[in-house]
């Protein structure tokens, strides 16, 4: 497992925040030359570390006002091939993120919708209907922070 | 106001994050100049709030993921407010989100191991103040993770 130094932990810090910062101007602020920097990146990468870069956007002011957590418990373990179902639920544009979990449900998926009428159709035409999906459980996020973490 | 070339230029960037305005200006059929102010303007106005690179936790170790739902006692006025600030200094915890349905409160928290895990949980979330009642639900895999908007 890759070991992380402070300067490393900084760098990733900045880099989550902020993917567009080049290496140069990176480097001027933990004392760095631009390659030196360019490494240390590089190796975050290689280290499977840095997992990919996201486009933030402000999901109102696009027009999707509502974000709603469901749990998803299947109906009928066994029949249904739980690949089905995450192929399925995934193909579903509304669905932002699927995560597979132990516990009271068996899915976690994050929705985004326009409104809570638009919402209620993504729930009755393709939720719903999902092959194998059983008891649900709607939460309604009113508000979210993400946390640097542990670094 | 967006319109279709502002959604068509977001859809791309969406879905490649690393491409720089020159690459989705060549995506979109348009001249570099004119999608780097759609962009420079989406970006001005709040609709694109930047690019971040997504940490990978379990390639730094933190192998357990566990989501937290919490239920407050709201006979207490101030629950929320003091259960948050509390919530932002448990180490590990990385996201913190609030609801309106059957929980109040999400709590995402990463560990090392179950060890580690337990060690937070016991020291750290059972410490924090109004808590009625907590469930977890415990991260077996992600299966889609995008985070994009049906644009």
């Amino acid at each position: 497992m890759i070991v992380l130094d402070a300067i490393d932990h900084g760098l990733l810090t900045a880099l989550a925040r902020d993917a567009r910062h080049s290496a140069s101007a990176l480097g001027k602020v933990f004392g760095l030359s631009q390659p030196a920097t360019w490494r240390r990146i590089k190796r975050l990468e290689q280290a499977g570390v840095i997992g990919g870069r996201r486009l933030r956007l402000d999901a109102e002011k696009l027009g999707f006002g509502v974000t709603v957590f469901l749990g998803i418990k299947l109906a009928t373990k066994g029949r249904v091939s739980l690949e089905d179902f995450e192929r399925a639920v995934s193909a579903i544009p509304e669905v932002q993120t699927v995560e597979h979990v132990l516990g009271r449900y068996d899915y976690r998926l994050r929705v985004v919708a326009r409104d809570l009428p638009d919402f209620e159709r993504v729930l009755r035409r393709r939720i719903m209907t999902l092959p194998g999906a059983g008891e649900v459980e709607a939460n309604v996020l009113l508000s979210e922070e993400r946390l640097a973490g542990p670094l | 106001m967006l319109d279709d070339v502002d959604r068509r230029l977001l859809r791309y960037w969406q879905a490649e994050p690393s491409l720089s305005p020159g690459d989705l200006a060549d995506r979109c059929g348009m001249s570099a100049g004119k999608a780097a102010r759609r962009l420079a303007r989406m970006e001005e106005n709040g609709v694109v709030q930047g690019v971040g690179v997504v940490i990978n936790w379990a390639a730094l170790g933190y192998a357990v993921e566990v989501s937290l739902r919490v239920t407050l006692d709201k006979t207490q006025g101030n629950a929320f407010d003091l259960f948050i600030v509390a919530a932002r200094k448990v180490p590990g915890v990385i996201e913190i989100q609030t609801f309106l349905g059957r929980v109040d409160l999400r709590l995402s928290i990463i560990a090392r191991d179950m060890a580690h895990y337990q060690q937070i949980y016991r020291r750290d979330i059972l410490s924090l103040p109004h808590i009625a009642d907590i469930e977890a639900l415990m991260h077996v895999a992600r299966i889609k993770t995008d985070e994009t908007l049906p644009l």
